[in-house]
């Protein structure tokens, strides 16, 4: 049973194809999480809790009789404010912190989240209806939901969009600045709290944007949201920060590598297999890390 | 802050510690009331369930005690309860269980909600010997571990979907079906499973998927490619709310066709609300429905029951709070039967406890499993766009013939 994946060579193709989609949608959680983490050296653990927020913006939406796709617009600008006013009631208190301070802080935030989110939404698990249909491949042998290829071209246009605006924007290159080396910026005159504030703002933006596709291809609870910060976590790390291609690559591959190590290794290791994934990248980074310091000696 | 003070904040909680303990000797059976205790969620992750599970007790207190009460010794004694929250959490409801016990006096006992808090309180009620009723779990190890003052008037896990696999060789002309199953791993969930595969055994039937999936995966794609690839006669699904969500939205989004669909908690899913015709023809097993045709006299039958709760709560009753009101009832006969508060006593009446209640027979098996109840399965059918829930199995109170197989998807609107 476990190779049945390559008796049936489609399923190679719906496995591959799944893969990507979700690892798009993934690497537009990352990108925001490795923007903030390279800008602030913030680890944010509320992370996933923004994303299911912005999808329960959605929700609502789509409670009200609005289709929930106009969530990837409205929700990044609802969460925008969100993440700005965090910034300025929390943030801003531990961001020349220690990691473990503001750790502990963004973890604080989460529990808040959630709670909140329970309060407000119910602790039942919510989906929102797209009605966007299948497209069938392969004589029906591959069906791709077009909810997560919606997504995943959304997530694609957004990554372009911020890739665009952080290159040729005032607060872009503010931002760049920022990230290289925080106090130079400031001599030169950067308003660094102001980037600061816009920086967790936008992470908070693309959060929204992908908890608004989630809430039409996957389900919401208030709870569900640590799995989110710690995929995201996880291409990051692999990816490394401020390189949104390698976030992306890394986003798509690991949606990759999940997917075959359910055929492969079966369905409870799937998220197993992704951990001992990333134990073997952080070794062997530190290899590799340890040999360039021999030869330096 | 200086010294007097602290001292004086000392003292104080000195005598506050002191009056609580003293204030427990008198709490358990006071003024005409028996006093019972549970922990229940009331926020966190339970607390829709948990609220179901509190308005089940709720209403068959007051139900009971305008009726007269319970009659002990000639006396007529009225049910309250005292709530604490767990927060969902199973350190919490074991603290609590404690301080139930030893702050509040409290010596009977009500479950909480979810067969994880429910393994989290036993050990402690049994420490103290305090008979407890629960009435929200069922995970089969609950009933394995040899506890004496545990009773569930609720059919145990493995039972769920057993019925199902029945059906599904039945269709099949008696002969053995080819199946696939997916299974969140939980308690619970893993429970569910065990009865299925004794069902295959015993079938003959033969399992060609047997996935597990990780408690954070929001995301069955793979196994229903799985599916789709080796045609299977039935698919069961059992993942709480979030696998019942998860599954019917992949399996209308993949169109994928299999002949049978079983579940667990479609109605604690609103599958029928949320998904619309999506979730037409799953089959899901429940404890309880209302058109079931158990009687008692407090509640009447399903259907009244049905009706005085929504005008109660202003929402129709799911059968978490079903199974909580028959634990009041269980809990009402056996203080009766005992004639006694000895709480022994009361256990050994509880023991013996053969009754008929709105919610279904009930009599306490070896480990203190509901053994007089078969589960139900209802199928969801949809006239237009509403869906219902109808009974399907047992055909003793089916109300509607089951559908087999479904249609594919191409043939579906």
């Amino acid at each position: 049973m476990d190779f049945l994946i390559f008796k049936a060579p489609m399923l190679m193709v719906q496995a591959s194809l799944d893969g990507i989609l979700l690892g798009i949608l993934f690497a537009l959680i990352a990108y925001g999480m490795a923007l903030q983490w390279g800008v602030m050296n913030i680890i944010n653990i509320a992370q996933g809790d923004l994303v299911i927020l912005g999808g329960y913006i959605a929700y609502t939406m789509y409670l009200a009789g609005i289709h929930p796709a106009w969530g990837v617009i409205v929700s990044p600008i609802l969460m925008y404010f969100v993440g700005w006013g965090l910034y300025k009631l929390v943030i801003n208190k531990v961001v020349d912190r220690d990691l473990f301070i503001s750790i502990l802080a963004t973890f604080g935030i989460a529990i808040v989240f959630q709670q909140l989110m329970n309060f407000i939404f119910g602790a039942d698990v919510v989906v929102a209806q797209s009605e966007y249909g299948t497209t069938m491949l392969f004589d029906n042998s591959v069906t791709l939901p077009n909810s997560k290829i919606f997504s995943a071209f959304v997530s694609l246009a957004y990554a372009v969009a911020l890739v665009i605006y952080m290159k040729k924007s005032k607060l872009g290159r503010a931002i760049r600045a920022t990230a290289q080396n925080a106090r130079a910026a400031k001599i030169l005159g950067v308003d660094t709290e102001k980037v600061y504030a816009a920086t967790f703002g936008i992470n908070a933006a693309l959060c929204g944007i992908a908890g608004a596709l989630i809430s039409i291809t996957l389900t919401l609870h208030p709870y569900v949201g640590l799995p989110y910060t710690v995929r995201s976590f996880m291409i990051v790390i692999v990816a490394g920060l401020g390189n949104l291609p390698a976030v992306a690559i890394s986003g798509m591959g690991l949606g990759l590598f999940e997917e075959f190590a359910d055929y492969i290794l079966g369905t409870e290791f799937r998220i197993g297999a992704v951990f001992m994934l990333l134990v073997f990248i952080l070794v062997y980074r530190r290899f590799k890390l340890s040999k360039k310091r021999e030869y330096l000696k | 802050m200086n010294k007097i003070a602290k001292l004086f904040i000392t003292f104080i909680s000195a005598i506050t510690l002191t009056l609580a303990t003293i204030s427990s000797s008198f709490a358990k059976v006071e003024d005409g009331m028996i006093v019972l205790g549970s922990a229940i969620s009331l926020t966190g992750k339970y607390s829709s369930n948990g609220v179901h599970t509190q308005n089940g007790y709720n209403l068959a207190v007051d139900r009971i005690n305008s009726m007269g009460g319970v009659k002990v010794g000639g006396k007529s004694y009225k049910f309250e309860i005292i709530y604490y929250d767990d927060e969902s959490n199973p350190k919490r409801a074991a603290q609590l269980a404690e301080r139930l016990i030893k702050q509040d006096g409290v010596h009977y006992m009500l479950g909480p909600y979810s067969s994880g808090l429910t393994k989290a309180i036993a050990p402690v009620t049994e420490k103290y010997k305090i008979p407890m009723v629960e009435a929200n779990g069922a995970s089969r190890s609950l009933f394995t571990k040899g506890y004496k003052y545990l009773f569930a008037v609720l059919s145990p896990a493995n039972q769920y979907l057993e019925v199902a696999i029945d059906l599904a060789v039945e269709k099949n002309g008696g002969k053995p079906v080819k199946i696939a199953q997916a299974f969140e791993q939980d308690a619970f969930s893993q429970d569910v499973r065990l009865g299925i595969l004794d069902a295959a055994k015993r079938t003959g039937s033969k399992i060609i998927i047997d996935d597990k999936l990780p408690k954070e995966l929001n995301d069955m794609a793979a196994t229903l490619a799985k599916v789709k690839a080796t045609k299977p006669d039935v698919l069961v699904v059992s993942g709480h709310t979030k696998g019942a969500l998860t599954a019917i939205r992949q399996i209308s989004e993949m169109k994928v066709d299999v002949p049978m669909l079983a579940m667990t908690h479609c109605d604690a899913a609103k599958l029928s609300k949320q998904h619309g015709k999506k979730s037409e023809y799953a089959l899901c097993a429940s404890q309880w429905h209302k058109n079931l045709s158990y009687k008692d006299k407090f509640f009447g039958s399903g259907k009244k029951y049905d009706k005085d709760f929504k005008k109660e709560f202003g929402y129709a009753p799911p059968y978490q709070s079903a199974e909580s009101s028959a634990a009041l009832l269980v809990f009402k006969d056996a203080f009766e039967r005992a004639n006694s508060f000895d709480r022994d006593k009361v256990r050994d009446a509880l023991k013996a406890t053969e009754m008929q209640t709105f919610y279904g027979n009930i009599k306490f098996g070896p480990g203190g499993q509901n053994v007089a109840k078969p589960m139900i399965l209802f199928q969801v059918r949809c006239k237009g766009d509403t869906c219902e829930n109808k009974v399907v199995a047992p055909t003793k109170w089916a109300s509607d013939k089951f559908f087999h197989p479904i249609p594919p998807w191409s043939e579906r609107g």
